[in-house]
């Protein structure tokens, strides 16, 4: 009787996840198996190898561990610091540090592409003060900082939440025994968090790693990324479905596999979820 | 028992799916319900291509509701289109473009006994539509104009009148190029000695070489958003259609436009029916719309184009025409420049490949 | 004294952050007061004529309407469904809720971009797009957060209570609705928010399925900004921001509350 209640009360969400997520999917695979005649073929997903796909991909996944380095280096201090201040994360200091995630991305990016303009916020600044004006605008520098910027608060939240649970008593009894701050930060406390540094970077490693629009909007068409050639294949240029999907399953195996690399040293602990 | 818990499980099971259908339903209304009585029809125009207080008119007037969409660039509308996902009643695109579509027989035929305000159309410029349109049964010309270069005076010495300007190192990190496959070939191609229309191998292979040695001197490849930057004093230089710089032109006046001397590209947009369109009709009479005088008047005040509409340009006063060289040129402008054309699946191809190289460069 | 510049540090980071933060959004929102119609960058006088012209957009404004009915009704058929499936995941064998777990992540992992190229391929081979479409993508790609925020609030759950319910004679779903549903309340409200936030953010999911005609904020704003100064942008920023800011302030005093109720009952 039991069995049949949870068969109609998962029922729903099922079929909606079969019809919607998985068959997509095989949609995906298929066309990127197959070409513009329907037959089997290899070429699509072989075409990550060539030149003018590989570099965007390789540039991407360079730009992605870059954002994801800039987030870590920042986010961790700063989560550190909250958690001192703040047992809560509900509490109005942590909103705070979130606040800014709630603002709409396109508006958030529009605010860099405002700022980093040859003539923008930024070198208005600096000319007033007497500086000579930089240039950002429309390099990889502007998106790393636009994606870094967006993707922020995910890497602050989850490590902010691992640290929190970190029991106050394991703290103490390293400063009975006599360990320095430097110490209990990095015997301790760097361990203690880590579930919630992996789960922070996976949630910043893998939408800056497909970005498309932040490069759009901040790279000036310059910066040619995996997620571009993969939109550009869809919607713009001689579209070639098939071509796109199989450059789409590529990614998705390459970000599969770069999780599989860190999970490995994650050790099979389960990832602290951001709220 | 058994039979109790099935009922209250299902009927649980029915809210949810009440509740989730009433919302699909609610917002259905708008989009689907009145697809079916097909007084819908979808346009499919470039972007800030048409006065939106006109769109409204049109509905005001005929009661047809107008979905109203944009694309960026020729490429993308094509792959939009024949992607089938949205049925398109009529679509506004340029010369080549059309030309494909026409060849691959995509377009119907358009019904010109229906259009009252057709004859509104210059001679000049359905002469002009042969090039794509031989019979001239399929297209009705929107805006036309040249491609050229929007330059700066208060940052450059001279007129930049050669398209070898375009590869001044003096002005890295100055100039802008088109973000749009045929467009930003023109320069390279005119440069060496090619024809724009070229299908030749070697010579588009090395316009690409030039276009990469370009590339770090170039500030950004962009599309709608050159005229904004121009207006702004971002760069120097920008290769841009002569409409967006004339209105770049309203916003800065130290800006100035110039067709280089070797010679560039004339373009015509212009209205195709697509095959597939749920709404022949409506197509019909939204293009005799956009023809009728008063309208094309208003939208031509908008866009800011070089327009077709004899009867529009009757009342445009000489001193005005003089005073924007850059949407009414002379004839020894005109004469300087080709039209594009379609250059069959195996060129389209090659500059798609050629266009990656160059952007992952 | 040492504690002191340690105090110190802590502070200044702290600020810092919230300088680098803070300060894209205040840059929209100067601009929004910027009368200078071509450089925002440089102060032109004070005009808040980019308000007036806001409200007046249709553009914009449809693009709001849809974007919150987008997110409100994907939002609640989502919660509707994770919640549905944590519950009936109670009474599954540990296999099968891990095949369900595991289809959950799938979008979790996927880029946001393969999600909506994979939507598309299956719209444009079987219907249209339309809001319709719209809507199921952005279901697709939120029910994940419903399901990750409500699975650990059932597993933490007493079992207990709803086997004495049960025990007792009550229904399974009458049990459910007076027992289960109450005590996973937080995660559900939680999810709820968290599915919300994620449509009302989305681009590429939308970008891909989108219908003709429809904009979200997002493509709107993908849209308008290429063709110039569109100062009812900037105007609108501000106006989200002080909403985000109200909604965020009402929830954070409400969920303050509770937690004192709470610590006040321990």
């Amino acid at each position: 009787m039991r069995k049949l209640t949870s068969r109609i009360m998962s029922g729903p969400y099922i079929i909606w996840m079969i019809i919607f997520t998985v068959i997509p999917l095989g949609l995906i695979v298929y066309n990127g198996f197959t070409n513009s005649a329907g037959n089997f073929t290899l070429d699509n997903v072989a075409a990550i190898a060539d030149p003018v796909n590989a570099k965007p991909l390789l540039l991407s996944f360079e730009m992605s561990l870059i954002v994801t380095g800039v987030c870590l280096i920042l986010a961790f201090p700063l989560a550190l610091i909250l958690s001192k201040y703040s047992k809560n994360k509900n509490s109005f200091i942590v909103m705070i540090f979130i606040l800014p995630m709630w603002m709409n991305f396109m508006l958030r990016t529009l605010a860099w592409r405002l700022i980093l303009l040859n003539n923008g916020f930024l070198n208005q600044w600096l000319t007033t003060i007497g500086l000579d004006p930089i240039y950002l605008m429309n390099t990889k520098t502007a998106i790393v900082l636009g994606t870094a910027y967006d993707y922020f608060p995910f890497m602050v939240l989850p490590i902010y939440n691992a640290i929190s649970k970190i029991d106050k008593d394991v703290i103490c009894a390293a400063q009975d025994l006599g360990a320095t701050g430097m110490r209990i930060i990095t015997k301790i406390i760097m361990p203690l968090s880590l579930p919630g540094v992996i789960s922070g970077i996976t949630m910043v490693l893998v939408p800056s790693m497909s970005e498309f629009v932040i490069a759009d909007m901040l790279g000036g068409g310059k910066v040619y990324l995996i997620g571009n050639v993969i939109e550009q294949s869809f919607n713009s240029g001689y579209a070639d479905v098939h071509m796109g999907s199989g450059l789409s399953l590529s990614l998705m195996v390459f970000i599969i596999i770069s999780m599989i690399i860190y999970r490995i040293f994650d050790k099979g602990e389960e990832a602290d979820g951001v709220w | 028992m058994r039979k109790n818990v099935l009922k209250r499980c299902v009927s649980l099971i029915a809210g949810c799916m009440i509740l989730a259908s009433s919302v699909l339903l609610t917002s259905c209304g708008s989009s689907d319900g009145e697809r079916k009585s097909s007084n819908q029809i979808v346009v499919f125009n470039y972007g800030d291509y048409i006065d939106r207080d006109l769109i409204d008119k049109f509905e005001k007037e005929t009661g047809i509701e107008v979905a109203y969409e944009e694309f960026l660039t020729p490429e993308a509308m094509y792959t939009k289109y024949k992607n089938g996902s949205v049925k398109y009643d009529l679509i506004c695109c340029s010369d080549y473009m059309l030309d494909k579509m026409i060849k691959e027989g995509e377009v119907e035929k358009i019904d010109r006994s229906k259009m009252k305000n057709i004859d509104n159309i210059g001679k000049t410029y359905w002469e002009l539509s042969k090039s794509f349109d031989p019979t001239l049964e399929y297209t009705v010309p929107y805006f036309w104009g040249t491609v050229g270069i929007l330059y700066n005076t208060k940052m450059m010495d001279h007129v930049p009148d050669s398209w070898n300007d375009l590869w001044d190192k003096k002005y890295s990190n100055n100039i802008i190029m088109q973000n749009s496959v045929r467009d930003s070939f023109i320069p390279a191609l005119i440069r060496n000695g090619s024809d724009i229309n070229t299908t030749d191998e070697g010579e588009l292979r090395r316009a690409l070489e030039d276009l990469k040695n370009q590339k770090e001197i170039v500030q950004s490849y962009l599309v709608d958003e050159i005229r904004d930057d121009m207006a702004n004093d971002q760069a120097a230089m920008g290769l841009i259609y002569s409409g967006e710089a004339s209105l770049a032109r309203d916003y800065n006046d130290a800006l100035e436009y110039v067709v280089p001397k070797e010679g560039s590209d004339i373009w015509m947009d212009s209205f195709v029916i697509p095959k597939g369109g749920k709404n022949y009709d409506g197509a019909v009479k939204f293009l005799d719309f956009l023809c009728r005088e008063d309208v094309a008047m208003t939208n031509f005040e908008y866009v800011y184009y070089s327009t077709p509409n004899e009867k529009v340009l009757e009342q445009i006063d000489d001193e005005e025409k003089e005073g924007n060289p850059a949407i009414f040129p002379d004839e020894s402008v005109l004469k300087r420049c080709d039209i594009f054309s379609y250059l069959g699946k195996d060129t389209e191809e090659l500059y798609n490949r050629l266009w990656k190289e160059l952007k992952a460069y | 004294m040492v504690n002191k510049v340690k105090h110190f540090f802590e502070k200044f980071y702290l600020v810092l952050i919230i300088i680098i933060l803070y300060m894209p959004i205040a840059v929209l929102i100067v601009s929004s007061f910027n009368a200078s119609e071509k450089n925002k960058a440089k102060w032109g006088g004070f005009s808040i004529a980019a308000y007036g012209k806001l409200f007046k957009d249709e553009l914009i404004m449809d693009a709001l309407y849809t974007t919150l009915l987008l997110a409100g009704g994907a939002a609640i058929i989502a919660t509707v469904l994770g919640t549905l499936v944590c519950i009936g995941m109670i009474g599954m064998k540990k296999k099968m809720r891990s095949v369900i777990m595991g289809v959950t992540n799938v979008p979790l992992l996927n880029a946001d971009i393969v999600t909506g190229i994979a939507l598309m391929l299956l719209f444009t081979r079987f219907t249209e797009l339309s809001f319709t479409t719209m809507l199921i993508s952005h279901i697709t790609l939120i029910i994940p957060y419903v399901v990750l925020s409500v699975q650990p609030k059932v597993l933490q759950m007493n079992m207990s209570t709803y086997e004495a319910a049960l025990d007792l004679g009550a229904s399974p779903a009458y049990a459910v609705c007076k027992v289960i549903i109450p005590e996973i309340m937080p995660g559900i409200l939680s999810g709820f928010l968290l599915a919300f936030t994620m449509s009302l953010d989305d681009f590429s999911v939308t970008y891909f399925t989108k219908a003709p005609g429809i904009h979200t904020m997002s493509t709107m704003i993908n849209a308008e900004y290429r063709k110039g100064i569109q100062t009812e942008i900037y105007a609108l920023s501000t106006i989200v921001f002080l909403i985000v800011l109200i909604v965020l302030f009402i929830i954070n005093r409400r969920s303050a509350a509770a937690d004192r109720k709470e610590a006040a009952v321990q």
